[in-house]
């Protein structure tokens, strides 16, 4: 215990159980750091770590830098719309290029699944998977299941749904390991198009009618519809979506019970939830931000501990 | 492995007494003045002298806190040994106040050193203070003394000053373990 069992943050599928409770026991202590007046401690400050964005996100890059600020951590932004990637830069000349600038760690968002484990297999430095195309996302999942921790005080037993765009989603396939690795039962919703035909073999189950879904549910967690990577067209129109997928306040009224509302931003407001959905109390979106800060703490720390000197 | 005792429960006892006195002594009414035991170990000695402080010299006011530095220790990627992070409690203002650090064993001064960088991040005291029960003298790394401490002893680095508290182990004692 107290050391994480790899030394990359691949994908939630690659870590147990127990570096999951040890994440999350070391983010409880960063959440009280980043709440105090001065919110930095000086653990990382000779290490240095490079983000490297090969496709555009502005609040998990925000959130790692963050993160890696108030660890004291010296800090470089690449993104690949301003790169030599364009002149036709492989992704190890790239990667090793910023290496041999005494880099230890890399943060990588990279539109191709598999990019961070191709990359381990040829570099030195720890990497942190910020998201590789529609495969995983680990540090958004750790932060969901994190925050449902915070707000039901545990993640065993509880029943999650997850609805929307199953088929692109690389926060849904992280959610489900995490959440199936913690003990929770895992729902999926969505237009049949969009659910991927093998899910079920994940353990988790399918279900085709949003109200039902969300009458067994403890949590659900309302996916954005990922227009960007939609080649075709997978339901007839967005407003047909919203009317059988997407969540407002009579729907949530008509259930006996309070639900939790979860979204990993951006909102398409009026899509997937309404605006008076999303800014009620049932939702837990912001927390969800606040607490992705100190979970990305969390796993640079834990990481950077294992480098060596 | 061999061990002596250096304190014993009623040793201990009459050090706890005098070290509440003495702080007394500097801080009479304590308006001004709040405790922070040190993670992980400083805790036990900082409930104890609070308890004393409220329950057997009637002090009403005494503010006590948690300080853990784990992320601010100096060894950070260079022991071998694995930190584990402890939480801290300071729900209190600590600007202008007249801060006591509370420690167990006081030996090269390091974890000190770090205290006193994390307590910066919750304000700028007035002044800051050292409590210990156990002062290794000579084995110093920095300029670090404390302002009040129960017994000074002089081991050697092989040996290690073990603290037990009766909350914790089950009984109060002060060892000298030698490996």
């Amino acid at each position: 215990m107290s050391e994480l069992s790899v030394n990359h943050l691949l994908g939630i599928k690659y870590i147990n159980e127990a570096d999951i409770d040890l994440i999350f026991k070391t983010a409880d202590h960063f959440k009280e750091v980043i709440n105090r007046p001065i919110k930095k401690v000086p653990s990382l400050r000779d290490i240095t770590i490079a983000n490297l964005f090969f496709e555009n996100s502005t609040r998990t890059k925000l959130s790692f830098e963050l993160a890696e600020k108030r660890l004291s951590a010296d800090v470089i932004n690449f993104s690949a719309a301003a790169s030599s990637v364009k002149k036709g830069e492989t992704l190890i000349d790239t990667v090793n290029n910023i290496l041999s600038m005494k880099v230890d760690m890399v943060v990588m968002r990279h539109p191709n699944p598999g990019a961070g484990v191709f990359l381990s297999k040829h570099i030195d430095a720890s990497i942190v998977n910020a998201g590789d195309g529609a495969h995983e996302h680990p540090t958004q999942a750790l932060l969901d299941s994190y925050s449902i921790r915070e707000r039901l005080g545990d993640v065993a037993g509880k029943k999650v749904v997850i609805v929307g765009d199953i088929l692109h989603s690389r926060v849904a396939l992280s959610n489900i390991y995490a959440l199936k690795l913690q003990g929770a039962q895992v729902k999926v919703c969505g237009p049949k198009t969009l659910l991927p035909k093998y899910i079920e073999s994940l353990g988790v189950t399918v279900e085709l009618d949003i109200k039902k879904a969300l009458a067994w549910c403890d949590v659900a967690n309302m996916l954005r519809v990922q227009n960007e990577r939609m080649d075709i067209s997978y339901f007839p129109t967005t407003r047909e979506y919203t009317q059988q997928f997407g969540v407002n306040k009579q729907l949530l009224d008509s259930l006996d019970k309070e639900i939790v509302i979860m979204h990993p931003g951006p909102i398409n407001r009026g899509v997937e939830i309404t605006s008076d959905v999303a800014d009620s109390e049932h939702a837990i979106i912001l927390d969800q931000v606040q607490n992705g800060v100190a979970i990305r703490m969390a796993v640079i720390y834990l990481l950077a501990s294992k480098i060596k000197q | 492995m061999s061990q002596k005792v250096l304190l014993n429960a009623t040793e201990v006892n009459i050090i706890l007494h005098r070290l509440a006195c003495q702080l007394i002594e500097n801080h009479t009414d304590f308006s001004e003045t709040v405790l922070i035991g040190i993670q992980p170990r400083g805790i036990f000695l900082a409930e104890r002298i609070a308890k004393l402080l409220r329950e057997s010299y009637h002090i009403k006011e005494v503010v006590l806190g948690y300080l853990d530095i784990t992320f601010y220790r100096d060894d950070f990627r260079r022991s071998e040994k694995i930190l584990e992070a402890n939480k801290t409690k300071i729900d209190f203002v600590v600007e202008n106040k007249k801060v006591v650090f509370i420690d167990d064993v006081l030996y090269t001064g390091r974890s000190i050193n770090a205290a006193l960088t994390a307590l910066q991040s919750f304000g700028r005291p007035q002044e800051v203070e050292l409590m210990c029960l156990i002062d290794r003298r000579f084995s110093r790394h920095l300029p670090i003394q404390p302002d009040y401490r129960g017994r000074q002893v002089d081991a050697i680095n092989e040996e290690k000053v073990k603290v037990s508290w009766v909350e914790n182990e089950g009984e109060d004692s002060v060892y000298v373990v030698k490996s």
